[in-house]
């Protein structure tokens, strides 16, 4: 792969050649790594060359590569760079990035099954116009030795063709067959197989008509559409292991060292560094700090921490260091144990049968009785078994499901590509069906609707107290510190001393008084409702600075967009009554549930559910994973816990809700499309099946009946784009 | 009709040379990325010479 040399200087005119030149001389010794980016934002050339010219002035990085098809970026580099710099740097220069984990993608990235499919499509493509080209000729007249030559060279293509191309059919229809069942490929393998073998016998005695055109072009179309389901999939499929590959898989224990967390015993010593995941189950022996349970619960007030407490994988310790003993780990933690119910959630769903399939379980028997009849009755009527037989192969082809082949695949590539520039991911193959159908929509509240991280709201301090809270907030990694600090615009007053004072809050000493910032309670303030933090300095009242959650970008736009297109919105939610009331008002949901627990979410789910209602769920953490696994259909966030992500059926890649309109309208009309697709291909059977009953159908007519409906279904199909 | 003779090979052959090529483009990973090459064309970066 060219991608793979050393960039000339010219790669990015904004830096100097020496650091390039320098990583270029490194890169290629041992040292040389390569890292994955996810970009869900980028969209444009502009984007392209940007991303690039950012990663390339990063000093070690040696090559930068933006895939947009796929929203990525691989980039090589020496050791000295890790993936946290490339992401700040493309942060800076205003592209949301995240890393991702190459040995989660290794098993996609080659893709080889939808290589495999196109380099039969592109082989039965050419032998199709190729045959084409030869059978003009004898639609136009040839006869006798000349139509026998065209004819006979039409084999000598066609019969390796289909002999390669047609395998993938092949294999399955074996399978099907081989377990006593009948799929699509049944009929297809054996439309192809008779009308190859029967244009071969035509050929030897000289006859009229031969299909090899026919049997091409079936081939052809029908890969096509097996190619662009194959290519929906699979991008799903290598995004979901993406996704998975943004959790974090390691853990540090007591003396240090850093271990993978499947290698962890119970009763081992671990330690979790504020800022970080909690990545077991387990207690705290050592250590005071503040636990961010939001994910577990929506609870979007820190709960603290101290010795002797229960901590759970997927946490966020927010302040002081915390020394756990493993309680839980590997498959036994409260997440694996989640992640379980959902494997059993996708197997319900995977029940779910998609309207491809209802159509080919009709159509499959439909298609073997016409042709057999068609043999049968003509047997009868004339006594001509070649005759006979030509016009039940006249049949088959002319009925096989080109159009019906095409009608879902190009629906639903073209219709998950919109969602896909849109930053909308989908993972489940009937999950657009679904989505088409719900009816109601169930909204979470803390990391959904909302960021899930505070800023500041209202405070009634004065600008010597403004100061002196924003030198106190810079010193601690506290999210409501980190929010002050940025939300503050007076500039810092000097202090000394400062220390924190885990779980409780910042202190330190300015002109001589002892300051303050943290807890109501250890701060002297008397608390109240509502997420808040205090300052007090020296002897004087406790001032409060008050927080709120802030809305996600998009989401009143994504509230109003479903509740135009008719859906019943409900807002559902583990935090407190006082925070979702403001939300609920902010955003106009009337419909609400505060303090809501884990089960009583995926209950209220599943009562809708019994009303007959189809549910939308929309969520993010583990509280939401019973919910999002017993609705008809969900999404979750990109920024949600990995089991969340693992049982939804979608997901936003970006960090705006506003997709979620547009993903509803586009369902909707992606299904109307199918429906449509499954009129043009019936009108045309219904068409077509008389003439080659009556055995007046010949290779031109199956040729141009069938190539017109294909491209007709295609052409509905981009209409979504 | 000799002309045929000539004809149906040089169809037959440029029929081959165009499979060749497109297994040239499947082998050099020309499909991975559709969308990026089509608007990569719009940028000026390697205008000059091509990225070596």
């Amino acid at each position: 792969m060219s991608l793979a040399e050393t960039p000339s200087p010219q790669a990015c005119p904004a830096c100097t050649a020496g650091p390039v030149a320098e990583a270029a001389a490194r890169a290629g010794g041992a040292g040389d790594q390569r890292l994955h980016l996810s970009l869900p934002t980028i969209h444009c050339a502009g984007c392209i060359s940007g991303v690039e010219r950012a990663l390339l002035a990063i000093p070690g990085v040696a090559d930068a590569r933006v895939n947009l098809t796929q929203k990525r970026a691989v980039v090589r580099t020496d050791e000295s760079v890790d993936a946290e710099t490339l992401t700040r740097a493309l942060a800076d220069a205003g592209y949301e990035a995240h890393e991702l984990d190459p040995g989660a993608l290794a098993a996609t990235t080659g893709d080889a099954a939808s290589r495999d499919l196109l380099m039969r499509l592109g082989v039965a493509g050419f032998a199709m116009m190729n045959v084409m080209l030869l059978s003009v000729a004898v639609w136009s007249g040839a006869t006798d030795a000349t139509r026998d030559l065209f004819h006979w060279i039409s084999a000598a293509i066609a019969i390796p063709t289909i002999a390669f191309s047609a395998q993938p059919f092949f294999r399955n229809a074996a399978r099907a067959l081989s377990a006593w069942r009948l799929n699509m490929d049944v009929p297809i393998s054996l439309a192809i197989l008779l009308a190859a073998g029967m244009s071969i016998f035509e050929t030897a005695e000289s006859g009229h008509h031969a299909y090899f055109d026919a049997a091409l072009s079936l081939t052809f179309f029908l890969l096509a559409g097996r190619y662009l389901d194959q290519r929906t999939r699979t991008a799903a499929r290598s995004a979901a292991a993406e996704l998975t590959a943004l959790e974090v898989p390691r853990a540090t224990r007591a003396d240090g060292t850093s271990v993978n967390v499947a290698d962890l015993a119970l009763g081992d010593l671990i330690l979790v560094r504020p800022g970080a995941r909690v990545p077991v189950d387990g207690e705290v022996t050592g250590g005071t700090s503040e636990i961010d349970r939001a994910l577990l619960t929506g609870e979007s007030l820190p709960e603290r921490a101290s010795a002797g407490d229960a901590v759970h994988a997927g946490e966020i310790n927010l302040t002081g260091p915390l020394t756990v003993r493993v309680t839980a780990a590997g498959r036994e933690t409260t997440l694996s144990r989640l992640a379980d119910l959902v494997s059993m959630a996708e197997t319900s769903k995977s029940r779910y049968s998609s309207l491809a399939d209802r159509a080919a379980r009709i159509y499959a028997p439909v298609v073997h009785i016409l042709a057999f009849a068609a043999f049968a009755g003509w047997l009868y009527a004339s006594g001509d078994p070649r005759l006979s037989l030509n016009i039940a192969v006249a049949t088959l082809i002319i009925t096989c499901p080109c159009a019906l082949g095409l009608a879902v695949p190009a629906v639903s590539t073209a219709a998950s590509g919109r969602m896909f520039r849109n930053g909308l991911l989908i993972k489940h193959a009937t999950a657009l069906e679904r989505l088409a159908e719900a009816d109601t929509v169930v909204f979470d509240k803390t990391g959904t609707l909302t960021e899930g991280r505070p800023v500041l709201h209202n405070h009634d301090a004065s600008n010597s107290d403004l100061a002196v809270a924003a030198a106190l907030a810079e010193a601690s990694a506290h999210p409501l510190a980190e929010a002050l600090a940025r939300d503050i615009a007076v500039p810092a007053a000097r202090l000394a001393d400062i220390r924190e004072v885990p779980g409780h809050g910042i202190e330190a000493t300015w002109k001589g008084d002892i300051v303050r910032l943290g807890r109501a309670d250890w701060v002297g303030a008397a608390g109240d409702e509502g997420t808040a933090t205090w300052l007090r300095i020296g002897l004087n009242d406790p001032v409060a600075f008050r927080f709120r959650d802030r809305l996600r970008e998009g989401a009143a736009e994504a509230v109003t967009a479903l509740r135009n297109a008719g859906l019943g919105v409900h807002l559902v939610s583990g935090d407190s009554q006082r925070a979702v009331l403001l939300l609920a008002e902010e955003i106009g949901i009337a419909d609400w549930r505060a303090s809501v627990k884990p089960d009583e979410k995926a209950a209220f789910v599943e009562d809708l559910a019994n009303q007959g209602q189809r549910v939308l769920m929309v969520g993010d953490g583990l509280n939401d994973t019973g919910a999002l696994a017993m609705a008809h259909v969900s999404i979750s966030p990109a920024t949600a816990l990995d089991a969340a992500r693992t049982v939804s059926d979608m997901v936003l890649l970006g960090a705006s809700l506003a997709p979620l309109g547009d993903a509803v309208q586009t369902a909707r009309n992606a299904k109307r499309r199918i429906l449509e697709n499954f009129g043009i291909a019936a009108a045309y059977n219904s068409i077509s099946i008389p003439i080659a009953l009556a055995g007046l159908a010949t290779p031109l007519a199956a040729a141009l009946a069938m190539s017109t409906s294909s491209i007709l279904v295609t052409l509905n199909a981009l209409r979504l784009r | 009709m000799e002309v045929l003779s000539i004809l149906i090979p040089v169809s037959l052959l440029l029929g081959l040379v165009g499979l060749a090529a497109f297994f040239w483009t499947l082998r050099s990973r020309q499909y991975e990325d559709p969308e990026g090459d089509s608007r990569r064309i719009l940028t000026d970066n390697y205008d000059d010479k091509p990225k070596s």
